[in-house]
């Protein structure tokens, strides 16, 4: 410890996907010292999986769009629990953001007229939901996530940022204070542990889909940022809230995007009947992903599933024509055919709901200055601590996410944080140096595991923990079932704390790292299997048979997750539009 | 079952490279070479490789599988498998820090070299700046690279001089910001490829339009820019 090595900078992010990338690059432009610590080299990042696009009122599409519709659309798909100020700073900032993005270079699919391409996606209106089917999902062909990650990955290049690739984060360092002061990191190739100093520590780890057996999500989305976050003691946000993606490839879990539907695709049950019209009439298959996901659900438990189980459905896409389908969705003809065998231009894609998406997180303000809540239930910043995109939850998503809003959401709070940061530092952040003692604390868990003596195999401790979230935590849940699960992470967690590590040795060690996510998952599936018991309601996502109805005399709120005692609170959501009066909660049908 | 054989060494421990032997149970099932990997290292959490989004879009897993670069999350057992046999190795020609992990700095260090960035110093507009259909069609084929070496470490040429030979990956990029109509550099980039190695050291062989796990073709993007300097000069 004596002889570990401290490196200084002005801002650390931790993640280098896009909303840590599109936060470095603000700070990185404007000179300051700024490094991204990344366990993966950038461009391995899962930003790089989104297929059909962000979502922005720029007007490309329609002339007459507006970024009001869009915050309407996405206050009504997060079922009233986004923060409305937050969603009204995304709508409105966006279009700005996206132009920035061009400009550096991002290769977006065009019209006739020269102008980015938007496709419909799910949840998407014009006219406050008045008129019609609106197309404000802007697209690089089906592989946007790609693009704009590998453009973010360039602008870094050029303006100058430290990348720390294939570095691990494993704790954050407090003060004395209790403010946030760098973290202890990895450096995986050679597996020196060094304390990563800084005035300004952003978490933009992404999510946690592999807490779930069947996920979307890339093997290194394990919720380093939200374990990390609660092993300080610090809070996380409407962590009950994750969204299903409807359209997952049967036994792969591999994404087959939205913008499918958006093109034209639809869904059908065994008999070949477009399910989604008897469920949600207006919007049919592009209704909320909440909503179409519990459809296939429920048409799989009535017994109309396709294949031989009866356990999914099938997503057509043949009658669009083999012209349109490499023209606009070349990635998923890919896809389908390596994982699902099916060539869609042809037959259908069999697609099941599948764990995609972290609505809640840790909470942060508009800035991405992260909040703890005091005993009084005030807001109270962290000082030195900032999160954006999945990992955080600022709110915009609530407790649905519609499509195309993620990538936006790590832009403009990516850029959002930046910008904060950039002021803070000019006008000077003074923060107290960590103590021996204090960086002492963060080397704990890291310590536990490198001197385990016994203890189970990470892989085996892995695979229970996703099941039991998969059989207790999934789209439906029951009270009863939940606090069977809870019992069974109780049971699983001293042994999940005494994970083997056999081999201690230094150079690309992947198991100590696997043993240092797993502490993650379970960090992040303890909180989300608390909340979503105490969430005595139904809402967006979090969908409860013995509960089966929306709350808001109880539940238009937050909820907030301690991790010392193990107990939910509530916390407030933002009406405080700037622009006009707040959108009140209506009954959402699509 | 099936035989396995993969590439081993820790410099913390083996004073070279060897071979490890495995058997392992596939259920006669068509899986991805990943999932024998990530099956092994439930067996042998010692075993080190790369991987991310198993789908083939992040590029992390980039191996040499019985004698051919590919991604082993996109390549099924029934094209990689021969006489019941799957051979496993790093991608060739870059140092190897453990087993199947490769040092990629030499790759990203040419990567790095030909300006990976939109470069264009004229105002920017209010909106996006305006790009045909046709002249976007240009880019199909170059942005879509997720930068896993299957082609470089593929090359000869690459193998005899990577500090000097840009490479199949790096020159794709390099032709992927030539050809879009939105940046301004042409000359400052052709003059950077401007010599006997950049971009001349390719022998057309081919070996990386053979191994791309995404269809892309290096060699023409090659090609184009070859017309480009020679028109330049003339």
């Amino acid at each position: 410890m004596a002889n570990m090595r401290t490196m200084s900078f002005d801002a650390v992010i931790v993640g280098g996907g896009g909303s840590g990338m599109r936060a470095a690059l603000q700070l990185s432009q404007s000179g300051y010292k700024t490094a991204v610590i990344t366990k993966v080299f950038p461009t391995r990042s899962h930003t790089v999986s989104a297929q059909g696009g962000i979502t922005c009122a720029i007007a490309s599409d329609d002339p007459n769009d507006q970024w009001q519709w869009h915050m309407y659309d996405t206050i009504k798909g997060s079922d009233y629990i986004g923060d409305q100020e937050a969603i009204e700073y995304m709508c409105q900032t966006g279009p700005e953001a996206i132009f920035e993005l061009e400009h550096m270079g991002l290769p977006f699919s065009r019209t006739e007229e020269g102008r980015i391409y938007q496709r419909p996606f799910g949840g998407q209106s014009k006219d406050f939901g008045n008129g019609g089917q609106a197309a404000r999902t802007c697209a690089a062909a089906d592989r946007t996530g790609h693009a704009l990650l590998h453009t973010l990955y360039q602008g870094n290049l050029k303006s100058e940022t430290t990348f720390l690739n294939e570095w691990y984060a494993v704790d954050i360092v407090k003060n004395e204070d209790n403010a946030v002061v760098g973290v202890v990191a990895i450096d995986i190739e050679t597996g020196e542990t060094v304390y990563v100093k800084s005035k300004a520590t952003v978490f933009a780890t992404g999510g946690a889909g592999r807490i779930y057996a069947s996920t979307t999500n890339a093997h290194i989305c394990t919720g380093d940022g939200v374990g990390m976050a609660l092993r300080a003691g610090f809070p996380v946000q409407d962590i009950e809230m994750w969204q299903f993606h409807p359209t997952g490839i049967h036994g792969a879990g591999t994404l087959v995007t939205e913008g499918c539907r958006g093109e034209g695709g639809y869904l059908i049950n065994k008999d070949g009947e477009r399910f989604m019209e008897r469920y949600a009439p207006n919007a049919k298959d592009l209704a909320g992903r909440d909503v179409v996901a519990r459809s296939m659900v429920l048409e799989i438990l009535e017994g109309r599933g396709c294949g031989p189980d009866g356990d999914h459905v099938y997503l057509k896409l043949d009658h669009l024509g083999e012209e349109t389908l490499n023209a606009k969705l070349p990635g998923i003809l890919e896809l389908s055919r390596t994982f699902a065998h099916a060539d869609p231009v042809v037959e259908p894609i069999p697609v099941v709901p599948t764990c995609h998406y972290m609505m809640g997180g840790i909470p942060t303000n508009v800035d991405g200055q992260a909040l703890t809540i005091d005993k009084d239930g005030n807001d109270q910043v962290i000082n030195g601590f900032y999160a954006c995109g999945e990992a955080a939850c600022v709110s915009v998503h609530g407790a649905n996410r519609l499509g195309g809003n993620s990538l936006l959401d790590l832009v403009v709070f990516g850029r959002a944080s930046g910008m904060f940061i950039e002021k803070q530092l000019r006008e000077g952040i003074n923060l107290k140096e960590a103590s021996e003692a204090d960086i002492e604390r963060a080397m704990t868990g890291l310590n536990r595991i490198n001197n385990s003596a016994d203890g189970e195999q990470a892989s085996v401790l892995r695979a229970e923990l996703q099941t039991i979230m998969q059989n207790y935590f999934g789209v439906f849940r029951r009270g009863d079932f939940m606090q069977q699960g809870i019992e069974k992470l109780k049971a699983l967690r001293p042994r999940i704390e005494n994970v083997a590590l056999d081999d201690k040795s230094n150079a690309f060690n992947t198991a100590r790292i696997e043993a240092l996510e797993l502490q993650n998952l379970f960090a992040t599936a303890e909180a989300t299997a608390i909340a979503a018991e105490g969430r005595t309601e139904s809402r967006g996502a979090h969908a409860r048979e013995d509960f089966q109805e929306r709350d808001d005399e109880n539940w238009l709120c937050h909820s907030v997750y301690f991790p010392d005692s193990k107990t939910l609170g509530k916390r407030g959501v933002n009406f405080n539009l700037k622009t006009r009066e707040a959108f009140e909660p209506k009954i959402r049908t699509y | 079952m099936l035989n396995v054989s993969i590439y081993r060494y820790n410099p913390e421990v083996d004073a070279e490279p060897y071979m490890q032997d495995y058997q392992v149970d596939t259920q006669g099932k068509d899986v991805m070479v990943l999932d024998v990997l990530e099956k092994l290292k439930t067996e042998d959490p010692s075993l080190s490789f790369r991987r991310s989004c198993r789908e083939g879009v992040c590029g992390s897993d980039g191996l040499n599988i019985s004698g051919k670069n590919g991604l082993a999350c996109i390549t099924p057992l029934s094209s990689a498998v021969k006489g019941n046999k799957l051979v496993i190795r790093p991608l060739p020609g870059l140092p190897v820090i453990r087993d199947l992990v490769i040092d990629m700095s030499q790759f990203y260090a040419q990567y790095e070299k030909i300006q990976p960035y939109m470069i264009n110093n004229s105002p920017a507009p209010a909106i996006e700046r305006l790009q045909s259909p046709e002249e976007r069609a240009k880019l199909d084929g170059l942005y879509e690279c997720i930068l896993c070496a299957c082609c470089s470490t593929a090359c000869p040429s690459f193998w005899w001089n990577p500090e000097k030979f840009i490479g199949p990956s790096g020159l794709l990029q390099a032709y992927r910001f030539l050809a879009d109509s939105r940046d301004t550099a042409t000359e400052e980039r052709l003059a950077n490829l401007d010599d006997p190695f950049s971009v001349f050291r390719c022998h057309g062989i081919m070996n990386c339009v053979q191994v791309c796990p995404k269809g892309l073709n290096p060699t023409k993007a090659i090609g184009h820019i070859r017309n480009m300097l020679i028109r330049s000069a003339t």
